[in-house]
Protein backbone atom coordinates (compact mmCIF):
# COMPACT_ATOMS: atom_id res chain seq x y z
CA UNK A 1 0.00 0.00 0.00
CA UNK A 2 1.28 3.15 -0.93
CA UNK A 3 1.25 5.90 1.61
CA UNK A 4 -0.18 9.38 0.60
CA UNK A 5 1.46 12.64 1.54
CA UNK A 6 -0.42 15.38 2.57
CA UNK A 7 -0.36 16.98 -0.53
CA UNK A 8 -1.73 14.19 -2.68
CA UNK A 9 -4.70 15.53 -3.68
CA UNK A 10 -3.04 18.62 -5.20
CA UNK A 11 -0.80 16.71 -7.19
CA UNK A 12 -3.89 14.87 -9.08
CA UNK A 13 -5.86 17.97 -9.41
CA UNK A 14 -2.38 19.48 -10.89
CA UNK A 15 -2.17 16.63 -13.32
CA UNK A 16 0.40 14.70 -11.70
CA UNK A 17 2.05 11.68 -13.13
CA UNK A 18 2.17 9.76 -9.66
CA UNK A 19 5.21 7.02 -9.11
CA UNK A 20 6.04 5.04 -6.07
CA UNK A 21 8.61 6.49 -5.10
CA UNK A 22 10.11 5.96 -1.41
CA UNK A 23 7.20 3.72 -0.42
CA UNK A 24 4.97 7.31 -1.42
CA UNK A 25 2.30 7.93 -4.48
CA UNK A 26 4.20 11.01 -5.88
CA UNK A 27 4.13 13.18 -9.02
CA UNK A 28 7.32 12.72 -11.15
CA UNK A 29 6.16 15.19 -13.65
CA UNK A 30 3.25 17.43 -13.86
CA UNK A 31 3.40 18.88 -17.55
CA UNK A 32 7.01 18.15 -18.68
CA UNK A 33 10.65 17.78 -16.63
CA UNK A 34 12.37 20.50 -18.78
CA UNK A 35 9.49 23.55 -18.29
CA UNK A 36 9.31 22.47 -14.62
CA UNK A 37 13.26 22.76 -13.89
CA UNK A 38 13.19 25.42 -16.18
CA UNK A 39 10.71 27.23 -13.83
CA UNK A 40 12.57 26.48 -10.92
CA UNK A 41 16.07 28.75 -12.24
CA UNK A 42 14.27 31.19 -13.55
CA UNK A 43 11.53 32.19 -11.05
CA UNK A 44 9.81 29.44 -8.56
CA UNK A 45 8.19 26.04 -8.45
CA UNK A 46 7.05 24.29 -4.97
CA UNK A 47 8.50 20.31 -4.00
CA UNK A 48 5.93 18.33 -1.65
CA UNK A 49 9.02 16.51 -0.06
CA UNK A 50 6.70 15.30 3.04
CA UNK A 51 8.14 11.79 1.99
CA UNK A 52 11.53 13.20 3.91
CA UNK A 53 12.29 11.17 7.29
CA UNK A 54 11.75 13.63 10.52
CA UNK A 55 12.83 12.38 13.38
CA UNK A 56 13.33 15.09 17.07
CA UNK A 57 16.52 14.19 19.17
CA UNK A 58 15.39 15.64 22.70
CA UNK A 59 17.19 15.21 26.10
CA UNK A 60 20.61 16.35 28.06
CA UNK A 61 22.56 14.10 25.87
CA UNK A 62 21.19 15.28 22.66
CA UNK A 63 24.16 16.93 21.26
CA UNK A 64 26.86 14.25 22.34
CA UNK A 65 24.59 11.31 20.96
CA UNK A 66 23.93 13.73 17.51
CA UNK A 67 28.01 14.57 17.23
CA UNK A 68 28.39 11.11 18.05
CA UNK A 69 26.59 9.64 14.70
CA UNK A 70 26.51 12.74 12.37
CA UNK A 71 30.34 13.10 10.81
CA UNK A 72 30.03 17.31 10.73
CA UNK A 73 30.18 18.87 13.80
CA UNK A 74 26.70 19.75 15.23
CA UNK A 75 28.52 21.33 18.43
CA UNK A 76 29.35 24.44 16.67
CA UNK A 77 25.62 24.94 15.50
CA UNK A 78 23.71 27.89 16.70
CA UNK A 79 20.21 27.85 17.78
CA UNK A 80 17.96 27.80 14.19
CA UNK A 81 21.32 26.80 12.38
CA UNK A 82 21.24 23.99 10.22
CA UNK A 83 24.29 21.71 8.81
CA UNK A 84 24.12 19.50 5.63
CA UNK A 85 26.09 16.21 7.44
CA UNK A 86 26.25 12.51 6.96
CA UNK A 87 25.62 9.11 8.74
CA UNK A 88 28.35 6.64 8.71
CA UNK A 89 28.97 2.95 9.80
CA UNK A 90 31.41 1.91 11.40
CA UNK A 91 33.78 0.60 8.04
CA UNK A 92 32.98 4.64 6.42
CA UNK A 93 30.48 3.77 4.60
CA UNK A 94 27.86 6.02 4.52
CA UNK A 95 24.25 5.08 6.07
CA UNK A 96 22.42 8.42 4.75
CA UNK A 97 22.55 11.70 4.17
CA UNK A 98 20.85 14.56 6.38
CA UNK A 99 20.07 18.26 7.32
CA UNK A 100 20.90 18.30 11.39
CA UNK A 101 19.12 21.38 12.76
CA UNK A 102 19.48 22.87 15.96
CA UNK A 103 15.94 24.20 18.11
CA UNK A 104 15.97 25.91 20.97
CA UNK A 105 15.13 22.81 23.22
CA UNK A 106 15.60 19.55 20.22
CA UNK A 107 17.93 18.68 17.18
CA UNK A 108 15.56 17.85 14.30
CA UNK A 109 17.36 15.21 11.75
CA UNK A 110 15.71 15.71 7.74
CA UNK A 111 16.51 12.32 6.34
CA UNK A 112 16.01 10.83 2.76
CA UNK A 113 12.68 9.45 2.59
CA UNK A 114 13.82 6.00 1.24
CA UNK A 115 15.89 5.94 3.99
CA UNK A 116 13.60 6.90 6.95
CA UNK A 117 12.99 3.54 8.53
CA UNK A 118 16.81 2.07 7.97
CA UNK A 119 17.86 5.23 9.76
CA UNK A 120 15.50 5.76 12.95
CA UNK A 121 16.82 1.61 13.13
CA UNK A 122 19.90 2.68 12.87
CA UNK A 123 19.89 5.70 15.36
CA UNK A 124 17.99 3.52 18.09
CA UNK A 125 20.94 1.46 17.81
CA UNK A 126 23.24 4.04 19.36
CA UNK A 127 21.71 5.48 22.75
CA UNK A 128 23.74 7.19 25.24
CA UNK A 129 22.40 8.82 28.51
CA UNK A 130 19.59 10.87 28.38
CA UNK A 131 18.66 10.86 25.20
CA UNK A 132 14.75 10.62 23.55
CA UNK A 133 14.10 10.17 19.86
CA UNK A 134 10.61 10.65 18.16
CA UNK A 135 9.79 10.42 14.55
CA UNK A 136 7.51 12.67 13.21
CA UNK A 137 7.33 11.90 9.69
CA UNK A 138 3.64 11.13 9.32
CA UNK A 139 2.63 14.37 11.81
CA UNK A 140 4.37 16.83 9.19
CA UNK A 141 4.00 18.14 6.25
CA UNK A 142 7.09 19.86 4.04
CA UNK A 143 7.35 22.05 1.38
CA UNK A 144 10.32 23.28 -0.75
CA UNK A 145 10.15 26.63 -2.81
CA UNK A 146 12.98 27.09 -4.61
CA UNK A 147 13.72 30.09 -7.26
CA UNK A 148 14.68 33.34 -7.36
CA UNK A 149 11.47 34.70 -6.43
CA UNK A 150 11.22 32.00 -3.93
CA UNK A 151 11.58 35.19 -1.29
CA UNK A 152 9.73 37.60 -2.90
CA UNK A 153 6.31 34.46 -3.05
CA UNK A 154 7.39 33.36 0.46
CA UNK A 155 7.52 37.14 2.16
CA UNK A 156 3.89 37.38 1.49
CA UNK A 157 2.63 34.32 3.48
CA UNK A 158 5.38 34.42 5.91
CA UNK A 159 5.37 36.47 10.04
CA UNK A 160 8.54 37.56 9.99
CA UNK A 161 11.34 39.44 7.53
CA UNK A 162 12.95 36.35 5.34
CA UNK A 163 15.70 38.49 5.05
CA UNK A 164 16.91 37.96 8.36
CA UNK A 165 16.61 34.14 7.58
CA UNK A 166 20.51 33.19 6.34
CA UNK A 167 21.45 30.34 4.10
CA UNK A 168 21.39 27.30 5.99
CA UNK A 169 19.56 29.07 9.05
CA UNK A 170 15.51 28.82 10.32
CA UNK A 171 13.36 30.20 12.03
CA UNK A 172 9.79 29.42 13.75
CA UNK A 173 7.12 31.55 12.36
CA UNK A 174 3.48 31.42 10.51
CA UNK A 175 3.26 30.04 7.27
CA UNK A 176 -0.46 31.39 5.85
CA UNK A 177 -1.77 31.71 9.91
CA UNK A 178 -0.18 28.04 10.36
CA UNK A 179 2.87 27.46 12.82
CA UNK A 180 6.04 26.56 10.88
CA UNK A 181 9.61 26.17 10.99
CA UNK A 182 10.90 27.86 8.07
CA UNK A 183 14.55 27.75 6.93
CA UNK A 184 16.51 29.01 3.74
CA UNK A 185 17.66 25.32 2.77
CA UNK A 186 17.24 23.38 -0.82
CA UNK A 187 18.68 21.03 -3.20
CA UNK A 188 18.03 22.87 -6.37
CA UNK A 189 21.18 25.38 -6.49
CA UNK A 190 18.52 28.29 -6.06
CA UNK A 191 17.45 30.68 -3.48
CA UNK A 192 14.83 29.12 -1.82
CA UNK A 193 12.98 27.51 1.32
CA UNK A 194 11.86 24.80 3.30
CA UNK A 195 8.93 25.13 5.05
CA UNK A 196 7.91 22.05 7.86
CA UNK A 197 4.27 22.35 9.56
CA UNK A 198 1.54 19.98 10.97
CA UNK A 199 -0.35 17.93 8.08
CA UNK A 200 -3.45 19.10 8.98
CA UNK A 201 -2.43 22.45 7.86
CA UNK A 202 -1.03 21.22 3.99
CA UNK A 203 -3.96 22.30 2.51
CA UNK A 204 -4.52 25.46 3.48
CA UNK A 205 -0.22 26.31 3.69
CA UNK A 206 -0.11 24.72 -0.28
CA UNK A 207 -3.26 26.82 -1.74
CA UNK A 208 -1.53 30.31 0.28
CA UNK A 209 1.65 29.83 -1.53
CA UNK A 210 0.52 29.41 -5.17
CA UNK A 211 -2.02 32.52 -4.63
CA UNK A 212 1.22 34.09 -3.65
CA UNK A 213 3.23 33.00 -6.89
CA UNK A 214 0.77 33.27 -9.22
CA UNK A 215 2.36 36.39 -10.36
CA UNK A 216 5.51 34.40 -10.66
CA UNK A 217 3.97 31.33 -12.65
CA UNK A 218 4.04 29.36 -9.66
CA UNK A 219 4.07 25.73 -10.35
CA UNK A 220 4.24 22.32 -8.58
CA UNK A 221 7.44 20.53 -9.61
CA UNK A 222 7.79 16.88 -9.45
CA UNK A 223 10.52 14.58 -8.97
CA UNK A 224 11.78 14.65 -12.37
CA UNK A 225 12.99 17.99 -12.04
CA UNK A 226 14.19 17.72 -8.62
CA UNK A 227 16.81 14.89 -9.79
CA UNK A 228 18.27 17.20 -12.89
CA UNK A 229 17.88 20.42 -10.70
CA UNK A 230 20.32 18.42 -8.04
CA UNK A 231 22.34 16.75 -10.83
CA UNK A 232 23.35 19.96 -12.23
CA UNK A 233 24.42 21.23 -8.99
CA UNK A 234 26.56 17.98 -8.03
CA UNK A 235 24.45 17.25 -5.18
CA UNK A 236 24.68 13.85 -4.28
CA UNK A 237 21.45 11.12 -4.30
CA UNK A 238 21.62 8.39 -1.99
CA UNK A 239 21.45 5.03 -3.65
CA UNK A 240 22.83 6.54 -6.78
CA UNK A 241 26.12 8.54 -5.77
CA UNK A 242 26.57 7.83 -2.42
CA UNK A 243 25.32 4.54 -0.84
CA UNK A 244 26.88 2.10 2.10
CA UNK A 245 29.75 0.68 -0.49
CA UNK A 246 30.75 4.24 -0.80
CA UNK A 247 32.38 6.99 1.79
CA UNK A 248 31.63 11.09 2.52
CA UNK A 249 35.61 11.44 1.50
CA UNK A 250 35.38 10.28 -2.16
CA UNK A 251 32.12 11.43 -2.43
CA UNK A 252 33.49 14.95 -2.25
CA UNK A 253 31.79 15.18 1.11
CA UNK A 254 35.05 16.22 2.96
CA UNK A 255 33.67 19.70 3.99
CA UNK A 256 31.03 17.83 6.57
CA UNK A 257 33.22 15.66 7.68
CA UNK A 258 34.54 16.77 11.44
CA UNK A 259 37.72 14.70 11.81
CA UNK A 260 38.98 16.79 14.08
CA UNK A 261 35.54 16.24 16.59
CA UNK A 262 37.44 15.41 19.97
CA UNK A 263 35.44 12.61 20.83
CA UNK A 264 35.66 10.72 17.31
CA UNK A 265 31.67 10.15 15.45
CA UNK A 266 30.97 6.58 14.05
CA UNK A 267 33.11 5.76 11.10
CA UNK A 268 36.12 8.48 11.92
CA UNK A 269 38.67 5.85 12.55
CA UNK A 270 38.46 4.56 8.99
CA UNK A 271 37.89 7.95 7.80
CA UNK A 272 40.99 9.26 9.41
CA UNK A 273 42.59 6.89 7.34
CA UNK A 274 41.08 7.32 3.90
CA UNK A 275 41.94 11.07 4.14
CA UNK A 276 45.15 10.42 4.90
CA UNK A 277 46.06 7.88 2.11
CA UNK A 278 43.76 10.05 0.14
CA UNK A 279 40.70 7.68 -1.48
CA UNK A 280 41.76 5.48 -4.29
CA UNK A 281 38.55 6.86 -6.32
CA UNK A 282 36.50 9.88 -6.59
CA UNK A 283 32.98 11.48 -7.55
CA UNK A 284 33.70 13.79 -10.47
CA UNK A 285 31.51 16.04 -13.48
CA UNK A 286 31.32 14.38 -16.76
CA UNK A 287 29.83 16.79 -19.21
CA UNK A 288 29.10 14.15 -22.37
CA UNK A 289 31.41 15.02 -25.75
CA UNK A 290 27.90 14.53 -28.17
CA UNK A 291 24.38 13.74 -27.48
CA UNK A 292 24.67 10.88 -25.46
CA UNK A 293 23.09 10.57 -22.67
CA UNK A 294 25.14 8.86 -19.56
CA UNK A 295 22.87 6.15 -17.15
CA UNK A 296 24.06 5.04 -13.91
CA UNK A 297 25.94 1.62 -14.07
CA UNK A 298 27.56 2.99 -17.38
CA UNK A 299 31.54 2.04 -16.78
CA UNK A 300 33.93 5.37 -17.59
CA UNK A 301 36.76 4.30 -19.86
CA UNK A 302 40.35 5.62 -20.43
CA UNK A 303 42.05 4.98 -23.92
CA UNK A 304 44.96 6.66 -22.75
CA UNK A 305 46.66 7.46 -19.50
CA UNK A 306 49.05 5.59 -17.11
CA UNK A 307 47.15 3.30 -14.58
CA UNK A 308 49.66 1.68 -12.23
CA UNK A 309 46.57 -0.50 -10.79
CA UNK A 310 46.34 -2.57 -14.21
CA UNK A 311 49.05 -4.88 -14.80
CA UNK A 312 47.65 -6.00 -18.29
CA UNK A 313 49.62 -4.58 -21.93
CA UNK A 314 46.22 -2.75 -22.64
CA UNK A 315 47.98 0.05 -25.32
CA UNK A 316 45.52 2.37 -26.26
CA UNK A 317 42.56 -0.03 -25.57
CA UNK A 318 40.45 1.66 -23.52
CA UNK A 319 39.57 -0.03 -19.97
CA UNK A 320 37.49 0.94 -17.19
CA UNK A 321 38.79 3.44 -14.90
CA UNK A 322 35.10 3.89 -13.06
CA UNK A 323 31.25 3.88 -13.01
CA UNK A 324 28.45 5.68 -13.52
CA UNK A 325 26.24 7.09 -10.75
CA UNK A 326 23.91 9.29 -11.82
CA UNK A 327 23.28 11.14 -15.53
CA UNK A 328 20.87 12.72 -17.41
CA UNK A 329 20.17 15.77 -20.02
CA UNK A 330 21.14 18.96 -18.30
CA UNK A 331 17.82 21.13 -18.82
CA UNK A 332 20.05 24.06 -18.07
CA UNK A 333 23.29 23.71 -20.51
CA UNK A 334 21.19 21.66 -22.96
CA UNK A 335 24.01 18.41 -23.01
CA UNK A 336 24.85 15.37 -21.26
CA UNK A 337 26.15 15.24 -18.08
CA UNK A 338 26.77 12.51 -15.38
CA UNK A 339 28.26 12.16 -12.10
CA UNK A 340 30.67 8.90 -11.56
CA UNK A 341 33.32 7.59 -9.71
CA UNK A 342 36.33 7.12 -11.49
CA UNK A 343 40.07 6.39 -9.94
CA UNK A 344 41.95 9.45 -8.59
CA UNK A 345 44.66 9.74 -11.11
CA UNK A 346 41.80 10.50 -13.64
CA UNK A 347 40.10 13.10 -11.76
CA UNK A 348 41.71 15.95 -12.70
CA UNK A 349 38.89 18.94 -14.74
CA UNK A 350 40.14 18.31 -18.70
CA UNK A 351 40.74 14.89 -18.59
CA UNK A 352 39.00 13.34 -21.42
CA UNK A 353 37.34 9.84 -20.68
CA UNK A 354 34.94 7.40 -22.52
CA UNK A 355 31.64 6.42 -21.26
CA UNK A 356 30.12 2.83 -22.54
CA UNK A 357 26.97 4.04 -23.84
CA UNK A 358 25.25 0.26 -24.05
CA UNK A 359 28.40 -0.83 -26.04
CA UNK A 360 28.94 2.44 -27.79
CA UNK A 361 32.40 4.32 -26.03
CA UNK A 362 30.73 8.36 -26.09
CA UNK A 363 33.62 10.81 -25.37
CA UNK A 364 33.35 12.83 -22.14
CA UNK A 365 35.07 15.16 -20.23
CA UNK A 366 35.96 15.95 -16.35
CA UNK A 367 34.97 19.14 -15.09
CA UNK A 368 34.93 21.11 -12.09
CA UNK A 369 31.65 21.41 -9.96
CA UNK A 370 28.70 23.06 -10.33
CA UNK A 371 27.70 21.96 -13.66
CA UNK A 372 25.21 25.16 -13.55
CA UNK A 373 27.24 28.03 -12.38
CA UNK A 374 24.32 30.82 -12.07
CA UNK A 375 22.05 29.52 -9.40
CA UNK A 376 20.82 32.39 -7.35
CA UNK A 377 21.65 30.17 -3.74
CA UNK A 378 22.78 33.09 -1.43
CA UNK A 379 26.03 31.28 0.48
CA UNK A 380 27.52 34.54 1.35
CA UNK A 381 24.45 34.91 3.99
CA UNK A 382 25.56 32.83 6.75
CA UNK A 383 24.13 34.49 9.75
CA UNK A 384 21.06 36.32 10.85
CA UNK A 385 21.70 40.08 11.00
CA UNK B 1 -6.31 12.05 -23.81
CA UNK B 2 -3.92 10.59 -26.35
CA UNK B 3 -4.60 10.53 -29.54
CA UNK B 4 -4.71 7.53 -31.87
CA UNK B 5 -5.73 8.18 -35.80
CA UNK B 6 -7.48 5.91 -36.64
CA UNK B 7 -5.70 5.58 -40.45
CA UNK B 8 -2.34 4.44 -38.52
CA UNK B 9 -1.84 0.78 -37.40
CA UNK B 10 0.07 0.40 -33.47
CA UNK B 11 2.24 -2.33 -32.22
CA UNK B 12 1.78 -3.49 -28.67
CA UNK B 13 5.43 -1.71 -28.25
CA UNK B 14 3.97 1.80 -28.88
CA UNK B 15 5.08 2.39 -32.13
CA UNK B 16 3.03 3.69 -35.33
CA UNK B 17 3.14 2.73 -38.55
CA UNK B 18 1.61 3.96 -41.30
CA UNK B 19 2.09 2.43 -45.11
CA UNK B 20 2.64 4.94 -48.33
CA UNK B 21 3.09 1.62 -51.59
CA UNK B 22 5.60 -0.43 -49.72
CA UNK B 23 7.53 2.41 -47.27
CA UNK B 24 6.72 2.45 -43.86
CA UNK B 25 6.90 5.41 -41.68
CA UNK B 26 7.18 4.40 -37.95
CA UNK B 27 6.83 6.54 -34.84
CA UNK B 28 6.01 6.34 -31.33
CA UNK B 29 2.71 7.00 -30.17
CA UNK B 30 1.20 9.53 -28.73
CA UNK B 31 0.47 7.29 -25.28
CA UNK B 32 4.02 6.59 -25.23
CA UNK B 33 5.22 10.09 -25.77
CA UNK B 34 3.67 11.12 -22.94
CA UNK B 35 4.74 8.46 -20.99
CA UNK B 36 8.87 9.25 -21.95
CA UNK B 37 8.57 12.74 -21.86
CA UNK B 38 11.44 15.29 -22.88
CA UNK B 39 13.02 13.47 -25.74
CA UNK B 40 16.13 14.97 -26.04
CA UNK B 41 17.76 12.45 -28.77
CA UNK B 42 16.25 9.60 -30.91
CA UNK B 43 19.08 7.32 -32.93
CA UNK B 44 18.20 5.07 -35.32
CA UNK B 45 21.01 2.06 -35.23
CA UNK B 46 19.58 0.12 -37.76
CA UNK B 47 19.64 2.78 -40.79
CA UNK B 48 20.52 0.52 -43.71
CA UNK B 49 20.28 -2.24 -42.52
CA UNK B 50 17.35 -4.61 -42.92
CA UNK B 51 15.55 -5.94 -39.78
CA UNK B 52 12.72 -8.46 -39.19
CA UNK B 53 9.46 -7.15 -37.18
CA UNK B 54 10.24 -6.99 -33.72
CA UNK B 55 14.07 -5.92 -33.73
CA UNK B 56 15.31 -2.78 -32.09
CA UNK B 57 15.42 -0.19 -34.91
CA UNK B 58 16.57 2.50 -32.56
CA UNK B 59 17.45 4.17 -29.23
CA UNK B 60 14.52 6.84 -27.95
CA UNK B 61 16.73 9.18 -24.73
CA UNK B 62 14.51 11.27 -22.83
CA UNK B 63 15.95 13.48 -19.75
CA UNK B 64 14.49 10.34 -17.07
CA UNK B 65 15.40 6.92 -19.45
CA UNK B 66 16.11 5.39 -22.47
CA UNK B 67 14.09 2.90 -24.43
CA UNK B 68 14.29 0.77 -27.19
CA UNK B 69 12.43 1.55 -30.50
CA UNK B 70 11.26 -1.62 -31.79
CA UNK B 71 10.50 -2.09 -35.57
CA UNK B 72 6.66 -3.30 -36.02
CA UNK B 73 7.53 -4.80 -39.15
CA UNK B 74 10.18 -6.17 -41.45
CA UNK B 75 12.06 -4.60 -44.15
CA UNK B 76 15.21 -2.33 -44.84
CA UNK B 77 15.14 0.88 -43.17
CA UNK B 78 15.92 3.75 -45.70
CA UNK B 79 15.52 6.48 -43.34
CA UNK B 80 15.66 8.26 -40.52
CA UNK B 81 14.24 11.67 -39.64
CA UNK B 82 17.08 13.90 -39.99
CA UNK B 83 15.17 17.10 -38.32
CA UNK B 84 14.90 15.22 -34.86
CA UNK B 85 18.49 15.92 -34.17
CA UNK B 86 17.75 19.28 -33.77
CA UNK B 87 14.21 19.30 -32.44
CA UNK B 88 13.67 15.89 -30.38
CA UNK B 89 10.64 17.49 -28.89
CA UNK B 90 8.62 17.30 -31.88
CA UNK B 91 8.33 13.71 -30.91
CA UNK B 92 6.50 15.17 -28.04
CA UNK B 93 4.47 17.73 -29.49
CA UNK B 94 3.78 15.96 -33.11
CA UNK B 95 4.23 12.08 -32.69
CA UNK B 96 2.66 11.05 -35.68
CA UNK B 97 3.97 14.59 -37.76
CA UNK B 98 6.98 15.91 -37.40
CA UNK B 99 8.03 13.64 -35.01
CA UNK B 100 8.44 10.43 -36.92
CA UNK B 101 11.33 8.72 -36.80
CA UNK B 102 12.28 5.92 -39.43
CA UNK B 103 11.29 4.71 -43.07
CA UNK B 104 11.16 1.08 -43.81
CA UNK B 105 11.23 -0.12 -47.13
CA UNK B 106 8.41 -3.26 -46.70
CA UNK B 107 9.44 -6.85 -47.28
CA UNK B 108 6.57 -8.12 -46.30
CA UNK B 109 3.34 -6.01 -46.83
CA UNK B 110 1.17 -8.88 -44.93
CA UNK B 111 2.64 -8.44 -41.67
CA UNK B 112 0.31 -5.39 -40.99
CA UNK B 113 -2.08 -7.38 -40.24
CA UNK B 114 -0.95 -8.47 -37.55
CA UNK B 115 -0.47 -5.09 -35.78
CA UNK B 116 -3.74 -3.30 -34.04
CA UNK B 117 -6.14 -0.68 -34.81
CA UNK B 118 -6.97 2.56 -33.43
CA UNK B 119 -9.45 1.44 -31.15
CA UNK B 120 -7.55 -2.10 -30.02
CA UNK B 121 -4.81 0.46 -29.21
CA UNK B 122 -6.31 2.54 -27.62
CA UNK B 123 -7.61 -0.03 -25.33
CA UNK B 124 -3.96 -1.06 -24.48
CA UNK B 125 -2.87 1.89 -23.50
CA UNK B 126 -5.61 2.63 -21.01
CA UNK B 127 -4.86 -0.32 -19.34
CA UNK B 128 -0.72 0.27 -19.66
CA UNK B 129 -1.45 4.06 -18.56
CA UNK B 130 -0.51 5.02 -15.05
CA UNK B 131 -3.63 6.07 -12.35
Amino acid sequence: MLKLTPFHDRHVAAGGRMVDFAGYDLPVQFHGIIPEHTRVRTTVGVFDVSHMGRIEVRGKDALAFVNRVTTNDASRLAVYQAQYSVLCYPDGGIVDDLVVYRLPDRYFLVVNGANNEKDTAWLQEHPSGDVQMENITDAQAQLAIQGPKAEAVMQKVCSIPLAQIGFYWAAHCEVAGVKALVSRTGYTGEDGFEAYFPAESAAKVWDAIFAAGKEFDIEPIGLGARDTLRMEMKMALYGNDIDKTTNPIEAGLSWVVALDKPEGFVGSDVLKRVEAEKPARRLVCLEMQDRSIARPHYPILAGLGHDPDSTAESGHVPRQIGMVTSGTLSPSLNKGIALGYVKRQFTKAGTEVQIDIRGRNAAAVIVKPPFYKHGSVKKGQSAKS
Amino acid sequence: MANFPGDLKYAKTHEWVKLDGDVATIGITDFAQGELSDIVYVEITALGKTIKRDEPLGTIEAVKAVSDLYSPISGKVTEANEALKDSPASVNSDPYGAGWMAKIRVSDPAELGNLLDATAYAELAAKSAHH
